[in-house]
This record gives C-alpha cells, sequence and structure tokens, in this order.
C-alpha cells in the first residue's frame, strides 16, 4: 500500500491509499481522480496519463523503460519531471509521492 | 445518396468482425473510418505487438489480426469510406441519415459504432495562439508542399514524420527542426541524414525546445522557443509544423443524443442498443455492467448488434439462427458452396 497525492490543475489534492502492484494511472482511474484518461488502458501507447513528479520523487523513481520517453514526446506540455503514470509501479517504496496533473491530456 | 442495411462507424478489429457477422446474415453493409487505413488502434496504436488473447490465436501482432480479419472479409462485398469522419446523424423517418466528412450520406436503418476510444486526430499545440494560424499558416500534416517553396518553416517533433519533413523540405526552404530532447525516436537512418544536414548547415536544429508563442498579424511571422532551462528564442517563421502523433477523441459522437458515459456509450447487453432505436455501439466504445476492453468481447458484442439489424432492415422476414458448418445459405454466401 503506497499512499499516491494526485493534484489537479486546479489545485484540488486526492490522496488516495493504492495496492502495490497497481499502477499510479490505476490508482487514479479506479477513484474517478479527473484528469488522467488513459485511453490506451496502460498499454504505453497514448501518452493520456501524463503526469508531472514532484522533483524530489522523480530522481527517487525507477528509472523510464526505453519508449516511454517516445511517447511523452506526443504528450501535451512535457517537461522534464514527466511521466507516463501507467509506468509507476505502487510499492511501499513510494509511499507520500505526490503526481501534479497536466491541464489537459491532449 | 448510398442506401445500406447497416453502416459501421469504424474499421478496427470490432467493426471488421461485425461486417463479417451482417454479410453472414444476409445484410448489406458499408464501413467509414476517419484513418486512412484499416484496422483502428491495432493499426495506428501497436501495429507491432504481440496480442495473446484472442481465442484460438496464441499470438498475434495487430497488423497480423488486422490482416487475417480482412482475409476473412474476403467472400464479402464491402465498402470501405476511409479518411472520412462522420460528422452527422439525424433521424429521417424509419431510417437514420448519416453524413461524414467528405460530404458522403448514407440512409440506413442501422448504425453501428465501433469507434474505439473516438476518432483519431492530430495532436495540437499547446500554446492557445496557435488556433489562429492553422491551416494557414500552421499545419498538423503536408497536404501541398509546393507552398513552402523558399520559406522558413519551423517542424516541430521527433518521429519519422517530423524528420522526414525536415529533410525533404530542406531542398528548398529554410528549416528549424526544433524537439523537446536530444533523442530522436525515428529510423537510425533518417536521425543520420538529419544530423549530416544540421553539419551543413541545412537544417538548424534546437533540442530541448518547445513552442511557446506564436506571432504576427494576418500572417505567421515569428515563434518563441523556450529551453527547458527557461531561456527563450525567437525564430522568424513564415510556416510552423507539428507532427506529435495522433489522439483520440470522441468528436462529433458526442452530440448524437446518446447516453455517455466519460467516454463511452451506455448500451443494453442483448442487442448493444443504445438509447436511439437503431443505433449500436460495440467494441471499446460501448459501456454496460461488467464491461471489458478485449477485443474478444468486441466480437461478441458486433455478432449480437449485426442479428439486432435484422430486425429493422428486414422488418418482414424471420431471422433464423444457422451454422457456418451446415448451412447451405450460409455456406453459399461465403462462396463454398454454388
Amino acid at each position: 500500500m503506497a499512499k499516491i497525492t494526485y493534484i489537479t490543475h486546479e489545485n484540488e489534492k486526492h490522496t488516495i491509499e493504492v495496492q502495490n502492484g497497481l499502477t499510479v494511472m490505476e490508482g487514479a482511474v479506479q477513484n474517478d481522480v479527473p484528469g488522467i484518461d488513459a485511453d490506451c488502458g496502460g498499454g504505453m501507447a497514448c501518452a493520456t496519463c501524463h503526469v508531472y513528479v514532484k522533483e524530489d520523487w522523480f530522481n527517487k523513481l525507477p528509472k523510464k523503460e526505453d519508449g516511454e520517453d517516445d511517447m511523452l514526446d506526443m504528450a501535451f506540455e512535457p517537461k522534464t519531471n514527466s511521466r507516463l503514470s501507467c509506468q509507476i509501479i505502487v510499492s511501499d517504496e513510494i509511499d507520500g509521492l505526490e503526481v501534479n496533473i497536466p491541464s489537459k491530456q491532449a | 445518396m448510398n442506401k445500406t442495411d447497416a453502416l459501421i462507424i469504424g474499421a478496427g478489429p470490432t467493426g471488421l468482425f461485425t461486417a463479417h457477422q451482417l454479410k453472414l446474415i444476409g445484410l448489406d453493409c458499408e464501413i467509414v473510418d476517419n484513418l486512412d487505413k484499416i484496422g483502428g488502434q491495432c493499426i495506428e496504436l501497436y501495429p507491432d505487438k504481440p496480442i495473446y488473447d484472442i481465442p484460438a490465436v496464441p499470438e498475434c501482432t495487430g497488423e497480423e489480426l488486422t490482416n487475417n480479419l480482412i482475409n476473412q472479409l474476403k467472400p464479402f462485398d464491402i465498402k470501405f469510406h476511409l479518411g472520412e469522419r462522420v460528422e452527422e446523424v439525424k433521424k429521417e423517418d424509419a431510417n437514420w441519415s448519416v453524413k461524414t466528412s467528405s460530404g458522403n450520406t448514407f440512409l440506413t436503418p442501422n448504425v453501428i459504432i465501433a469507434g474505439g476510444v473516438g476518432s483519431f486526430e492530430p495532436r495540437k499545440f499547446a500554446p492557445k495562439e496557435c488556433e489562429k494560424y492553422e491551416n494557414k499558416s500552421l499545419f498538423y500534416s503536408v497536404k501541398d508542399k509546393n507552398i513552402f517553396k523558399g520559406k522558413t518553416v519551423s517542424i516541430f517533433g521527433g518521429g519519422d514524420s517530423a524528420l522526414d519533413w525536415a529533410i525533404e523540405l530542406s531542398k528548398d526552404c529554410k528549416i528549424n527542426l526544433i524537439h523537446r530532447r536530444d533523442e530522436f525516436r525515428g529510423a537510425q537512418a533518417t536521425v543520420d541524414k538529419m544530423r549530416e544536414l544540421v553539419k551543413s548547415g541545412k537544417i538548424n536544429l534546437f533540442t530541448k525546445y518547445q513552442l511557446a508563442n506564436v506571432h504576427g498579424d494576418q500572417k505567421l511571422e515569428s515563434i518563441d522557443i523556450k529551453h527547458d532551462n527557461n531561456e527563450m528564442k525567437n525564430l522568424k517563421s513564415d510556416y510552423v509544423l507539428g507532427f506529435f502523433g495522433l489522439i483520440m477523441q470522441l468528436g462529433p459522437i458526442a452530440n448524437w443524443g446518446l447516453n455517455l458515459n466519460k467516454k463511452t456509450i451506455e448500451v443494453d447487453t442483448e442487442r448493444f442498443e443504445t438509447n436511439q432505436k437503431g443505433i449500436y455501439a460495440v467494441g471499446d466504445i460501448c459501456n454496460y455492467p461488467g464491461k471489458l476492453k478485449l477485443i474478444l468481447s468486441g466480437f461478441h458484442e458486433g455478432a449480437l448488434a449485426a442479428r439486432a439489424c435484422f430486425k429493422l432492415a428486414r422488418p418482414n422476414e424471420k431471422y433464423r439462427f444457422e451454422f457456418t458448418t451446415t448451412s447451405s445459405n450460409l455456406l453459399k454466401r461465403l462462396g463454398k458452396k454454388e
């Protein structure tokens, strides 16, 4: 279990306990957090689960796999701290993670 | 005006198999898709990725699945309308009148929406000001490359489309190529060719930059690009091209008076009919209790929607369930029997 805080573009905070093994994307979609579309369902094929990860957390997360940056090229307003939330697997180690949701996904 | 028993919107796996089921039970159908090729998400999102959960097919790629479905349609004569988006659906007596972006109209008692997660549209630039220049000085695809001759063109993106056009247009334009990181995801040979042209001064390359703003009056004059470290640069530009791939948008379907739930359409599980009589939704775009977004579910949904279409297309006939192994009717339609 990890507490993940999703911060919407309007600065609403949604803090959710997400089960280990799920992705940060699934934690949002299953709990109706607005702003994460995840059109492709987690296949790293669409870039609509794009989030910004707070700097201190960004370096602690497991590194991006091949292909994630290619997909982030297509995201709406990507930044250096951009990630696809479908590629961040929840574990005890990321308890307390905060992610910011962009103003839109496309 | 095209008259048909059923119009399918979407040429992905679900749309294709639904067409198969319609033709098998003796109904006509035509298929419209916004993409310029058959296959939907399978072809657009994961042509090379293996799929492992199609019954009786241990492993196949999106492209192989699409080709197999097209092969399965070979006995039938089905008209495809590709590169057309359905814009309008209107009730006309007992029929639906359907209009596409190319001006085609269809008159049909049955409309089957097999639209996946909506239609694929180009992803656009973030700054709002870009809309003003869209299709005038700012494009997401190239229709006529001659308009760029002798001009300064700023191209954004890191994939093959951006690289191919940068290389092609560098022959007779001044090219700025702008990408958000140092790595390019295009084919290695294309990346190498681009790097050569950067060395010889044919392409000005700006990496770790993104579009921040556009300036001009009627015509675009210059653009601001912003580095990851917030440094800004102003580039004189006559044209801007953006290649950020495609995104799925529900599009005009949202305005057809259907019961929507997020980006999905509510249906019953007997006919896969929406709240509008004669409009069905199958595949990823439909929603009902227990819905699974699997290709195999789409096949089932399409088979049932096709039977439901029979009632409205042949009101005076009775639909009779038959097996392809034994029915001479079905075997005739499949071209297996005289």
